[in-house]
């Protein structure tokens, strides 16, 4: 049978955050554009977002984007890019009142105005007193926004391609990206979309490690496209455990608990925060609260009979404090972790979380493909959100950036792809070898006969993932891991399906899935052992200190021969003095 | 612990048929977990789910009767053999997999966006937090569908009265003190069908996963519509 192909001007792949801002903006400018995404969008995991997004409204406290950035800038271990920060600072701002007049019901103040809470890492007057930043609606603010683009999607009558997989990117020889192969995940038949832009909003990669707070669907199929299509990733090594995980499950509970006053405490009943970040406690930085928990655990101050993880208290906050800003986080104490907070502590560890690193792209969203300092973006392919790496979030990421990241250059890459088409009118001719390649690796699992299953490669995958690449890295513990992940991979031909049937076969989709995963498992294993300094959520016991000199630098891994470069932070912000680095205390 | 579930594919299934499944019950685990574990056993099973923890609204099945979200449903408060279905009423795709699309097609039908007449702000609309409050019960709702599905006039008439999901959403925007299109949004619920095919029956308040009460939204609308009309 003919491969069916359809023509959009924009192929949008992704409808989480990222992705529905991108498509409003082009579908308000009636382009005529695409939304793939593998889950109908409001299941995206944009939605599972609890505490909030940034911006320096000064709605509760003083506040102003310069502090915002500098918070942002330090919060990164100055490996963040200052020109796309500056610039993700200011358009905050901007950002929230148009979600704002879109319809996102957040939380108000007396006054009426948009609710603010205090999270980790922020500060008024450049690391002065405690700010409140981060936008609110209860702690379901990730929900609120996701469901609030799609419905102005449906205003604007995006075409949504739902429940349908991206299998690969399609290019020409000049490597310039034609558009996707992608597969109707209902009849289980492939469909080539041909676009004159595309855009990259696929999200996270949680799944690589065996305990997450990410969804089942965070499989990082984006960045692996992008690797596969012999681009490379950006500062992979560097992945959040958030601090607060349900201890043993993972789900998240937000920072946003200990923004509204809770704090962690260990066996003793210690508030052991106030040993490691004397200033800031329980509203240090993601990286440092964790490393922090972690180490309490280690020492045999852990709770639990296993001694196994710490207790976030909340039981000092009313019960009407809980019950209208911490709604949601009550129910899954209670049904996941069998705790009522307004009555006992919750147990928490951490949890994978979220990767800094991603797609490289410079501040408008381009994929830039070289390592070269000056190099040009590839034009026409644009990456925004979670898979994507402005870099704005260097080697650790501030609480309430992460809604604010995808909402900002979700925006500004669908400003961008509107310009760019208007310049560029035409479909470039069709590569059919290309999308032959890409048949082959979907043919490749009608294999029959004996074999692992995906889901035995995978537990074996996740596991050696959280092993060897986790919160603490030496080097012999890393190398290690690689050559594991490595026999990993190898592994994956011996992986047969029991499925060949077409119709909702997740088997399939499953394993085009853990080919992804373990793609980008590598590049985050690959490049985590080369980096020998200890910077943000990168902690090399080994090499315990930050080495401006010989590592203020992006590392760029590419899939052929695991290779790796590396390019230069952009310290240049745009309008103002660059922050120098400086040590780093909370 | 035992589980019937129901099992149908297109392609090599005549007609459906329950399939039994027996797994080891740890602590702390929900039915989602139970069926990975089936999936373990047959990799063919299919059904949907994503974020574990009962936000994204993929894993709504019909558990011993009733419709739930598989990953927030614990076992220890499910009958022993635990019988799982498709949400009844929607055409199955496959196994546990229904087709959505009218579901969503209602929800489409209530314009479901927050209208603006006047020009917008610089800064936020303003909105007190009494105004905020009136969207509580309304706007956490996920579009699980376990209502819907769940909903005797909506099995009757799914493709004209807009059901418990597409309804509490209307009611969303009604409450919103920012929206200025009130007037329109009771105009297009009028006539018989739509809204006034509920009759009541609460299944969707039994059926809601995050507690949300679409019937008492319903008698809200209605109670408008009264209010509009004198």
């Amino acid at each position: 049978m003919a491969l069916e192909k359809q023509r959009f001007d924009t192929l949008i792949l992704g409808a989480g955050g990222a992705g529905l801002n991108a498509a409003l903006q082009l579908a308000n400018a009636n382009l005529k554009v695409a939304v793939v995404s593998k889950v109908f969008p409001t299941r995206s995991h944009t939605v599972a977002a609890q505490g909030g997004v940034n911006a320096a409204l000064a709605n509760v406290l003083p506040d102003n984007w310069h502090w915002h950035m500098f918070d942002t800038v330090k919060g990164s271990d100055y490996l963040g890019d200052q020109d796309a920060i500056e610039y993700m600072c200011r358009e905050a701002i901007p950002t929230v009142y148009e979600l704002e007049h879109n319809g996102v019901p957040f939380s108000r103040l007396a006054n009426g105005k948009i609710y603010q809470r205090a999270f980790g890492g922020q500060s008024q007057d450049f690391g002065g007193e405690q700010a409140a930043r981060t936008c609110a609606a209860a702690d379901r603010t990730g929900h609120a926004i996701l469901h609030t683009l799609y419905q102005q999607n449906i205003r604007a009558k995006t075409h949504f391609y739902d429940e349908y997989f991206a299998v690969d990117l399609i290019k020409d020889d000049a490597g310039m990206i034609l558009g996707a192969l992608v597969l109707n995940i209902a009849t289980g038949e492939p469909l080539l979309i041909e676009s004159k832009t595309t855009l990259l909003a696929t999200g996270g990669c949680g799944q690589v490690f065996r305990t997450t707070s990410n969804a089942h669907i965070n499989t990082g199929d984006g960045m692996a496209m992008v690797l596969r299509a012999d681009l490379p990733l950006m500062d992979m090594e560097f992945f959040q455990f958030h601090p607060t995980g349900i201890a043993g499950k993972g789900m998240l509970i937000t920072e946003g608990v200990r923004g509204e006053g809770g704090y962690l405490i260990n066996k003793d009943g210690d508030r052991f925060m106030e040993k490691y970040a004397p200033n800031a406690k329980d509203l240090a930085s993601r990286d440092v609260v964790a490393r922090s928990i972690v180490t309490e655990v280690r020492d045999g101050h852990g709770c639990g009979p296993e001694a196994d993880h710490v207790m976030l208290k909340v039981n000092h906050l009313s019960e009407d404090v809980i019950a209208k800003r911490l709604p949601g986080i009550r129910e899954s104490a209670k049904i996941f972790a069998g705790v009522d907070p307004v009555k006992d502590p919750i147990p928490v560890f951490p949890t994978a979380h979220y990767v800094m690193g991603g797609i490289p792209t410079d501040r408008f969203g381009r994929v830039m493909p070289t390592a070269d300092d000056d190099g040009e973006h590839l034009p026409g392919l644009y990456a925004a959100g979670e898979c994507a790496c402005a870099s704005v979030h260097g080697a650790n990421r501030l609480g309430g950036n992460s809604l604010l990241d995808i909402l900002v250059f979700g925006r500004l890459a669908g400003h961008n792809i509107i310009d760019y088409v208007k310049e560029n009118k035409a479909h470039r001719p069709l590569n059919e070898a290309s999308v032959e390649a890409s048949m082959a690796r979907l043919g490749r699992w009608d294999a029959k006969g004996d074999g692992m299953t995906v889901s035995q490669l995978r537990n074996e995958f996740r596991k050696t993932m959280e092993d060897h690449a986790g919160v603490f890295r030496v080097e012999d513990m890393m190398a290690e891991g690689v050559e594991k992940i490595k026999q990993v991979r190898e592994k994956l031909n011996d992986v047969r399906l029991t499925d060949h049937t077409r119709t909702f076969n997740t088997n399939r989709t499953e394993a085009l899935e853990l080919e992804n995963l373990i793609d980008v498992g590598l590049a985050i294993a690959v490049s985590a052992l080369h980096r020998k300094e200890s910077r943000g959520a990168h902690s090399r016991p080994d090499y315990p200190k930050r080495d401006d000199a010989e590592w203020m630098k992006h590392t760029l891994y590419w899939r052929e021969s695991d290779k790796l470069d590396y390019k230069g932070v952009r310290v240049q912000p745009l309008t103002v003095e660059s922050f120098p680095p400086k040590e780093r205390v909370y | 612990m035992k589980f019937s579930v129901y099992r149908y594919n297109p392609e090599t299934d005549s007609e459906p048929y329950m399939q039994m499944f027996e797994i080891e019950q740890r602590q702390g685990m929900m039915l989602r977990d139970a069926l990975l574990a089936i999936q373990e056993q047959d990799e063919s099973f299919t059904f949907r789910h994503s974020c574990g923890e009962g936000v994204c609204g993929s894993d709504g099945v019909n558990v011993n009767g009733s419709n739930k979200l598989a990953c927030i449903a614990p076992l220890t408060e499910l009958k022993d053999p635990v019988e799982v279905r498709p949400f009844p009423g929607r055409p199955v795709i496959r196994d546990l997999v229904v087709d959505m699309s009218q579901f969503y097609a209602q929800y489409n039908q209530v314009d479901p966006w927050l209208q603006r007449k006047e020009p917008l702000p610089e800064q936020e609309i303003l909105q007190t937090p009494e105004e905020r409050d009136q969207l509580d019960g309304l706007y956490e709702c996920i579009m699980c569908g376990c209502c819907s599905t769940a909903c005797p006039s909506f099995w009757w008439n799914p493709d004209k009265f807009l059901g418990p999901q597409a309804l509490l959403s209307a009611c969303r925007f009604l409450a919103d003190s920012r929206d200025q299109a009130g007037e329109e949004r009771l105009d297009k619920l009028e006539g018989p069908y739509k809204l006034f095919r509920c009759h009541t029956i609460m299944s969707c308040v039994e059926a809601c996963p995050k507690g949300l009460n679409p019937t008492k939204a319903i008698g809200h609308i209605k109670a408008i519509m009264l209010k509009e009309a004198i």
